[in-house]
């Protein structure tokens, strides 16, 4: 299963995908380390440590395809294939960021890309998901829709109803949980009864709980249920287990009076960091000479600066575009 | 024109805008045999794709018709009785009311949200709410509320093709209500006021099912000599206040007459914006004629009790005559 030859992947196709996870680490650790000078203007939440899910599903969509993202949405805006220059300037609250500033880290879209957008509601992105996968059914031109939500946004009863009106109806959506471990400062063990998983059970919607920081797993997981869903047999839920290695919020530090994770059990996470595990996978199978990650490194340390100078040199908005954009 | 009822006017501009535009969609609980009969016989005729019964499920609707228009359609979402919208409230509030604005203009949100609402049938509280000042108050959507079948039929037809979220909701009980309705193609725009009845003496504001017994107030009060002029706003957000305004400018007196309840409704919103505009030129202060803090009880003469009639109306009227 987990040799070169079984699994479906090219080593160009795994340098792929190393390179996407890359970028969105990179990005992020770059916004991490803005949060700490005090140079961002609102919160964000980091998806380090998670980034093998969007980038496992994405690499199956083009722009014609949509997602609905969360709260935690660089990782899939990057990996739908959303510009770094656009994100930065828009994390940085700037007119030249994807939403003019507008929106912020929560609310990254970039809908001819396919990307419906980040967003604050737990759990709502998945109507919107629902949404676009009934239109894409109706252009009968086999586009599918995703939604990614978290576990906590799995308790949210959306998606009891979506997962009946997607079944009922055979709409091409695929429903990406990822589960990494909190709902907030909630274990998600003390806020979630059973596997995440079978919730899709009774409506007769094919699941699978993969390892979330295999991006190799996750690709080969999503590959089944976008063929399903481009096919127009219907929805899939994929249950992601993963870990965020950073807190929930990068200010959670500033108000939280104690911890809700042990440091030992964070370690145990960092090992099995999906960046590295796939590094580790190219060069035990000698897919990819370290020189090619090298030059990735250094062209995503390229694509990174040439982001955040974009955003610094990009204007504030003018005053008076608060008062635009609320009708069209 | 042609005698319509209430009903038949707005399944003839449902019927007319799908066949104008083949991404015009709609869905919602049970429209296909249609409870209230605005629906009927559109899914024979526009089949299952664009027309579709939903399960009962306000939360993934409302958010659901966000991503349709948000991925190319012109999606009517049926939320049959206006207190289901509270169910579905998230994805109106929270994504449809903000999606555009939030992600800088970059899409158009053409959907609809349509509805029964008001009192006066027993349907009791959970059933009876007028709940547009709810609406009118989130600020990305809009909200319509047709007093006649003509009305009714051209600002659907208006909602349907505007490219942002609206609110479209009919007075329950009032579907069988007749009118006049022109027979050829018409739109009425949203945002335009319309002066019912003119008159100098008081600009009586009246919304909704609430125009009907203005009217029947103002035919009143014009055998004592009292000369009212009633404007029905039709679009509540964005509302035509220059209109209400010039109409208080001349007359300098101002009643509002709104089915919902009395804290923070649209007729408190009516009479705010016309002191702000009209302060120099009134004559008395203006009032209100609502409904009462409390729901809506069933037992009929409770229900009739808290509901604005001409006699209230007309009572509101000759106070602001007094000085
Ligand atoms: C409807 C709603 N309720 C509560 C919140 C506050 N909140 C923000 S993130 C979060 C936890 C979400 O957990 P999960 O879905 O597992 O996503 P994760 O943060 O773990 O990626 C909560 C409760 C919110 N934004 N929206
Ligand atoms: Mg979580």
């Amino acid at each position: 299963m987990r040799t070169p030859s079984a699994i479906n992947l090219s080593a160009e196709d795994l340098l792929a995908l190393y390179r996407r996870m890359l970028l969105i680490r990179r990005i992020e650790e770059r916004l991490g380390e803005d949060f700490k000078r005090g140079d961002l203007p609102g919160p964000v939440h980091l998806y380090i440590g998670e980034e093998a899910v969007a980038t496992g599903v994405c690499a199956h969509l083009t722009d014609a395809d949509w997602i609905a993202s969360t709260h935690r949405g660089h990782g899939h805006f990057l990996a739908k294939g959303g510009d770094p220059r656009l994100l930065v300037a828009e994390v940085y609250g700037r007119a030249g960021g994807v939403c003019r500033g507008m929106g912020g880290s929560m609310h990254v879209a970039d809908f001819s890309k396919g990307i419906l957008g980040a967003n604050g509601i737990v759990g709502g992105g998945i109507a919107l998901a629902v949404g676009a996968a009934l239109a894409a059914q109706l252009d009968r031109k086999g586009a599918v829709s995703v939604a990614f939500f978290g576990d906590g946004a799995a308790n949210q009863g959306v998606l009891m109803e979506a997962l009946n009106v997607s079944a009922l109806w055979k709409l091409p959506l695929v429903l990406v949980c990822e589960n990494n471990g909190f709902s907030e400062f909630s274990p998600t063990a003390t806020v979630t009864v059973g596997a995440i998983a079978d919730r899709a059970k009774p409506f007769g919607v094919p699941s699978a709980a993969v390892d979330g920081n295999d991006v190799i797993a996750v690709w080969q997981a999503a590959d089944a249920a976008v063929r399903r869903a481009r096919a127009g047999e219907g929805p899939t839920l994929i249950e992601c287990r993963t870990y965020r290695l950073r807190g929930h919020v990068e200010s959670e530090a500033s108000f939280l009076a104690g911890s809700y994770r042990n440091d030992e059990e964070v370690a145990a996470w960092a090992k099995r960091d999906p960046i590295a595990r796939l590094a580790g996978y190219l060069d035990e199978h000698g897919l990819a000479p370290a020189s090619a990650r090298e030059a990735i490194e250094a062209e995503i340390a390229a694509a990174v600066a040439d982001a955040v100078a974009f955003a610094t040199e990009s204007p504030y908005p003018p005053a008076d575009q608060a008062r635009q954009f609320m009708f069209a | 024109m042609a005698r319509r009822r209430m009903i038949q006017a707005i399944n003839e501009a449902l019927a007319e805008e799908m066949a104008r535009d083949p991404r015009v969609i709609l869905f919602g609980e049970d429209v296909e045999i249609s409870i209230m009969g605005d629906t009927r016989g559109l899914h024979a005729t526009f089949g299952p794709d664009r027309v579709r019964n939903t399960p009962i499920c306000e939360t993934v609707m409302t958010g659901m018709a966000v991503g349709a228009a948000a991925a190319g359609y012109r999606p009517i979402c049926h939320m049959m009785y206006g207190n289901f919208l509270y169910t579905g409230m998230d994805a109106i509030a929270n994504q449809a009311a903000k999606l555009r604005y939030m992600t800088g203009g970059q899409i158009k949100l053409p959907l609809v949200y349509m509805g029964v609402f008001g009192a006066g049938r027993s349907s009791a509280a959970q059933h009876s709410d007028a709940m547009h000042p709810v609406f009118m108050n989130l600020g990305g959507i809009k909200v319509v509320l047709p007093a006649s079948p003509a009305d009714a039929k051209g600002l659907l037809k208006s909602a349907i093709r505007d490219d942002n979220p609206v609110i479209f909701l009919q007075a329950a009980g009032r579907g069988g209500e007749a009118g006049e309705v022109p027979e050829e193609e018409y739109t009425i725009p949203l945002g335009v006021a319309e002066v019912k009845r003119p008159g100098r003496d008081v600009t009586l504001v009246a919304i909704g099912a609430m125009v009907r017994p203005a009217l029947r107030a103002a035919e009143a009060l014009a055998g004592e000599g009292v000369a009212v002029e009633v404007i029905d706003p039709r679009t509540l957000m964005p509302l035509d206040a220059e209109t209400i305004v010039a109409s208080v400018r001349r007359t300098g007196r101002l009643v509002v007459v709104d089915e919902a309840r009395d804290t923070c409704s649209a007729a408190s919103h009516i009479v705010a914006v016309a002191t702000e505009g009209a302060w120099g030129a009134l004559k008395a202060a203006p009032r209100r004629v609502t409904v009462p803090d409390v729901a809506i009880p069933y037992s009929p003469p409770l229900e009739k009790a808290l509901l604005p009639d001409p006699e209230r109306i007309a009572a509101a009227v000759r106070a602001t005559l007094e000085r």
